[in-house]
């Protein structure tokens, strides 16, 4: 670097850029919360059943070996279109599948990657029935590409 | 060592280095649970064990940034630190908290600790990389403010270097951003957007700040070069990791509900992104180059150069490579992000606090100019294995992400292989990955095995000429 650039100089840069980007990314992130999402997360649909079904993901660590919405671990399926590649977008049908399945861990077939039997009542599959259904209905600009997630 | 305070720097760095070794078991027992399933399950589950993974590379970390500030902060102030006695108690708090934590994960149901831990009066739990209980979140909080006070009454009373306030912001700026980990609405979306204010303007933010004073300061110390061209390289890499990283984060708004002008402003930000990272490439390498004196520490040399180019490999070319949202559609949440992830992790953070421990550990062993030949000879094995196994896992989960995408997500639905058939076709490179890592794991007993031989280097030849201030 040459002379004439300073280190007052290199200061001033880093002071004014961050101080304008992080106010740049407080106003948009206003925008987005604020003006965006109430359309796009349907959030008159997010009924008290979703946010227990949500805490049920949650204490169970779900996220762990699960992907939703691409995040999480890589382990075992995503989960965020579950309810449409395993319901077929239908509220019962996927209710039944889902208490089907979690009765059913762990398949102990040797070799197998295991999913636990987190001893959920009926209702409490209900709840998180009803948080993975709220969950694909999110504008999420039509990820994933294909019905496997 | 100028300042005996200095001193509480080692039980953090030691203890950084056990926990290190937990992460790295792990990480082989998560290897292997790729393919073979249900390996020690249920004892361990493929969850439990990756949460003990990355929450032990995450505490870990950050005893290395702690010691690496009790180190180097006195030292850049000219004064002794405030208080020895509460960086002492601070460490047997944090490490009792973190040991806790994860024996909670490893013996205790994971609902269950939810349960006994309160979890319901203040819901964080659950979330990638934020599963600690509350208490533990609040643990955390509370010592890292008693943290920032002592070193902030040390940085205060003494010469304030740019080193100095740069590593402060950035430990600043974790301790406000972790805040974010107590906001956990039940709205996903919400949840999900503020969760990246603490994961991405941690590691691609304020953690740039931290790693960035660190390397400043072992350059200044290895090469002798003029503080003043080192603390303009640093404001210059740190204004641009903020300037392309905070906006960046838009990266990961593409899919999880936030509107689409993100897709444009977190493509072209966080393309970026690498520009920080080459500059430390060039800065590390410039003021080596320009030396003005041959430390004889050539290990932490060895570090200093090798962690700028990882880092710039790991988080910038890695993350280049599926940052553009029309190709993060076909890679998102696939093998790529846990490729990019661990090369990232590796290259910055793992390799900027194994510098300063190679550094400082010997300082504070009362060997000022560095340790033995032999010993250094057996770091830089433990270096090079660690840093090609790492290349290689990271070469393993790339193809074995590319395969992933080829055969899952960029067929039309109803032709494309289900999420587990696909596991299947791609194990070939699972086990490569775990032959890697078993090296990776051999690296580290080396690079532990050459802290226990005795001896140190000789003073340094000295001044090799004036640094000239032209490229």
């Amino acid at each position: 670097m040459a002379e004439r650039f300073t280190k007052s100089m290199a200061r001033n840069i880093y002071l004014g850029g961050s101080a304008f980007f992080v106010l740049l990314f407080l106003a948009l992130t206003f925008d987005t919360q604020v003006r965006a999402m109430p359309e796009r997360d349907n959030r008159d649909q997010l009924t008290e059943q979703v946010v227990r079904g949500k805490h049920l993901w949650e204490e169970n660590n779900c996220v762990g070996c699960h992907s939703l919405m691409g995040e999480g671990a890589y382990f075992a399926p995503e989960l965020a279109n579950v309810f449409d590649r395993r319901g077929g977008g239908d509220s019962e049908v996927f209710k039944s599948y889902l208490k089907a399945w979690m009765n059913a861990m762990p398949t102990n077939v040797p070799g197998r990657r295991q999913m636990p039997d987190f001893g959920l009542t009926d209702e409490e599959i209900e709840d998180l029935a009803a948080f993975l259904e709220w969950t694909s209905k999110i504008d999420d600009n039509n990820w994933p590409p294909n019905i496997e997630g | 060592m100028k300042y005996e305070s200095q001193r509480v720097a080692m039980p953090y760095f030691i203890f950084a280095l056990i926990l290190f070794a937990g992460q790295i078991l792990f990480g082989l027992i998560l290897g292997l649970q790729y393919v073979v399933g249900d390996f020690l399950f249920p004892e361990i589950p493929f969850n439990v064990a990756r949460m003990v993974h990355t929450n032990l590379l995450i505490v870990w970390l950050l005893f290395g940034f702690m010691g690496a500030t009790y180190y180097l902060v006195p030292e850049e102030a000219q004064t002794e630190l405030h208080s020895p006695l509460l960086a002492k108690i601070l460490f047997w708090v944090f490490a009792a908290a973190g040991t806790l934590t994860i024996l909670g994960y490893l013996f205790v149901d994971y609902a269950t600790l939810a349960d006994v831990t309160m979890n319901k009066l203040l819901p964080t739990m659950g979330r990638e990389f934020l599963e600690q209980p509350t208490i533990t979140k609040i643990g955390i909080a509370v010592v890292v403010v008693a943290f920032l006070y002592n070193i902030g009454m040390t940085a205060l009373k003494g010469r304030k270097t740019v080193v100095n306030i740069v590593l402060m912001t950035g430990l600043v700026g974790l301790a406000v951003l972790w805040l974010f980990s107590f906001y956990n609405p039940g709205n996903l979306t919400q949840d999900k957007y503020f969760w990246w204010f603490v994961v991405h303007l941690w590691v691609e933010g304020v953690w740039e700040l931290i790693m960035g004073a660190i390397l400043a300061y072992v350059l200044i110390k290895l090469t002798g070069v003029d503080r003043e061209v080192i603390e303009k390289w640093l404001y210059v890499i740190i204004a641009m990791a903020l300037i392309t990283g905070i906006i960046g984060t838009g990266h990961h708004f593409f899919w999880i509900g936030p509107p689409d002008y993100w897709l444009w402003l977190g493509s072209v930000f966080s393309a970026l992104e690498p520009l920080p990272f080459f500059m430390m490439v060039l800065f590390a390498f410039n003021m080596i180059n320009r030396r003005r004196r041959n430390h004889p520490n050539k290990a932490a040399m060895l570090w200093a150069m090798g962690t700028s180019v990882m880092a710039f490999l790991g988080a910038g070319v890695w993350g280049f490579l599926h940052t553009l949202a029309p190709v993060n559609y076909y890679t998102h949440g696939s093998q790529i992000t846990a490729a990019h992830g661990h090369m990232a992790f590796y290259g910055a953070y793992v390799m900027i606090v194994l510098t300063i421990i190679s550094y400082a550990m010997p300082i504070m062993r009362g060997r000022p100019y560095g340790n033995s030949n032999t010993a250094q000879i057996l770091e830089m094995w433990g270096f090079w294995l660690m840093t090609i196994a790492m290349v290689f896992i990271t070469l393993f989960l790339t193809g074995a992400g590319i395969l992933q995408i080829w055969l899952q997500r960029i067929p039309e639905s109803g032709e494309a292989l289900s999420f587990m058939a696909t596991q299947d076709n791609i194990s070939l490179f699972y086990w490569m990955r775990l032959v890697a890592g078993c090296f990776f794991m051999a690296g580290l007993l080396v690079y532990f095995g050459s802290f226990f031989i005795k001896g140190q280097a000789s003073p340094a030849e000295e001044v090799r000429g004036p640094a000239i201030d032209n490229p």
